[in-house]
């Protein structure tokens, strides 16, 4: 691996992997010194286009543990709101000496860009563009579905993948670059995935993907998930009505009160409730359900920095050499 | 003769059969036991992959001959990926868990168990991986095998047998636990001729 650019692209050994070393970086956090020197004298750079909270803290966390330096660069107030391109962008940090960039962009494809032009040697990882992939979302999610998954069967997670596993994931999949990183590495993984949202969120060609489509989420749950993923509404990424109303939203799409307690009703003891963060509560789901024992929404967090390690260690350890086999090579 | 590039030796001899390997560890067990005047705090500590289940077996020995230590209770494996000197030089590694027994190793006598000691680079990032983890008492090292060649002043308190190769030649330590030739798993220790 030399890039982490989609997970469209990952293999199924490749995934594993990742998933297997956040487990042994997740052991990490336990220990009394919670860091490696894996990363020493490398620099880390969180190239951030767009706004984030815990994604650019998650990475700047996960670098910090294995002992890189980190370089934070936010495009407001820097020299892009002056007109700087990408290009020159890149190059001013080349010339500093990233050893990886980790990029979130507006525009989808711009890590992709990133990685295939000769502007800098840098490990690439997206960390979110545009509606196209967010790679180290969809990898903590499977992680902490892993996890479960394995508690649920009563047998080790390591080296596990998710096959047999029910998977729903509701609400804007039209916005959602987490959805669509999900989609693929749940195919890779084995998972059996059904999209729930309204006709008006899922995006055209949605009939093609490798899963199920229903418009109905109380159906989808009858069916027993083994775990609920709610997303976002991306009010910032609407510029025209895709609902009537939030309160009809929340109705039919969000998970509120009333589908918390027919799951508990329906003996689904074991079902959990997703959320990538960060959460409209009341809207696609609701303060019961965001704080109730099923919620992995810590744990998601939690986990996102171990799987940030893992993937931090894996493209940057190794040799440096350029006849390692490139993610493009290998497809 | 072999082809160019083939992946087979000049020549490879069995140094240690299964029984030599037996009798070796059976002595470290005793020369642990001694050296610690009795089982009282002691930890063994495995490094992956071939040094693991060694650390099992001496625990199993250790557990028979003086019977107050239980070997589940003192046996642990410890992972050094992450502290090699040679992370950048190398095709990337995934990391193997580290188990520690329950009761840590905070004032523990520490063996340090692997199969090979060569360079002595492995053992330097198991000290630096140990002291993450903890602080023992004492550390020591038990080996199997002695090959020579240090690049580091370490050495090793237990050896089960020194063996002055040439840096052309290769240790093989094959374990029931983790080695099988043709499907059956074997026990022994063999050179390899690598010379061109």
């Amino acid at each position: 691996m030399r890039h982490l650019l989609s997970t469209e692209d990952l293999d199924k050994a490749d995934a594993i992997r990742i998933l297997d070393t956040a487990e042994e970086m997740a052991a990490v956090s336990d220990r009394e010194v919670k860091k490696l020197p894996v990363l020493r004298g490398r620099t880390v750079v969180n190239l951030f286009f767009e706004d984030s909270t815990r994604t650019r803290i998650s990475f700047e966390a996960a670098a910090k543990r294995l002992s890189a330096d980190v370089i934070n660069f936010a495009a407001k107030g820097s020299s892009v709101s002056k007109g700087e391109s990408l290009k020159d962008t890149a190059q001013t940090l080349e010339a500093m000496g990233a050893d990886a960039v980790v990029i979130r962009h507006w525009a989808s494809g711009a890590p992709a860009r990133l990685a295939a032009s000769d502007w800098i040697d840098a490990a690439v990882v997206n960390a979110g563009d545009g509606t196209h992939e967010h790679p180290t979302q969809a990898l903590l999610d499977a992680f902490t579905m892993r996890r479960n998954w394995a508690r649920i069967n009563g047998t080790a997670s390591a080296g596990t993948d998710l096959s047999g596993m029910k998977v729903a994931i509701v609400g804007d999949v039209l916005h959602s670059r987490v959805a669509r990183s999900n989609l693929w590495l749940l195919r890779t993984l084995g998972a059996d995935l059904t999209l729930v949202a309204p006709p008006t969120l899922l995006p055209v060609g949605v009939e093609q993907w490798p899963c199920s489509v229903s418009y109905d989420l109380d159906e989808t749950l009858a069916t027993g998930p083994h775990a609920v993923m709610m997303l976002r509404v991306q009010g910032e990424r609407m510029n025209a009505a895709f609902f009537p109303s939030t309160r009809e939203y929340s109705r039919r799409w969000g998970f509120d009160d009333r589908r918390l307690a027919a799951l508990d009703a329906a003996g689904a003891r074991e079902t959990i409730i997703m959320h990538p963060g960060p959460m409209n509560r009341g809207l696609e789901i609701s303060a019961a359900a965001a704080d109730s024992p099923r919620s992995t929404v810590l744990q998601q967090v939690r986990n996102g920095v171990s799987v940030r390690m893992a993937a931090l260690y894996l493209l940057l350890s190794g040799e440096s050499s350029s006849a390692a086999p490139t993610q493009e090579a290998q497809r | 003769m072999n082809m160019p590039g083939a992946a087979s030796p000049q020549s490879s001899r069995v140094v240690l059969a299964e029984a030599d390997i037996d009798r070796a560890l059976t002595r470290i067990a005793h020369e642990i036991l001694e050296a610690n005047k009795g089982s009282q705090d002691l930890v063994l500590l495995g490094i992956p992959r071939r040094g693991y289940p060694l650390a099992r077996r001496l625990a199993a020995k250790i557990e028979a001959a003086d019977g107050t230590a239980k070997a589940g209770e003192i046996t642990g494996q410890l992972d050094v990926t992450m502290f090699r000197d040679d992370l950048k030089r190398q095709p990337t590694r995934a990391p193997l868990p580290t188990q520690l027994p329950a009761s840590g190793i905070d004032n523990k006598v520490v063996v340090l168990v692997d199969d090979v000691l060569y360079s002595g680079r492995t053992i330097r990032a198991a000290l630096d991986a140990l002291v993450d983890l903890g602080r023992p008492r004492i550390v020591r090292l038990a080996v199997l095998v002695d090959r020579g060649h240090r690049e580091l002043p370490i050495r090793a308190d237990h050896v089960g047998k020194n063996l002055p190769t040439s840096s052309v030649e290769k240790v093989r330590v094959r374990l029931a636990e983790t080695d099988s030739v043709d499907g059956a798993p074997v026990n022994e220790v063999v050179i390899e001729d690598w010379s061109a």
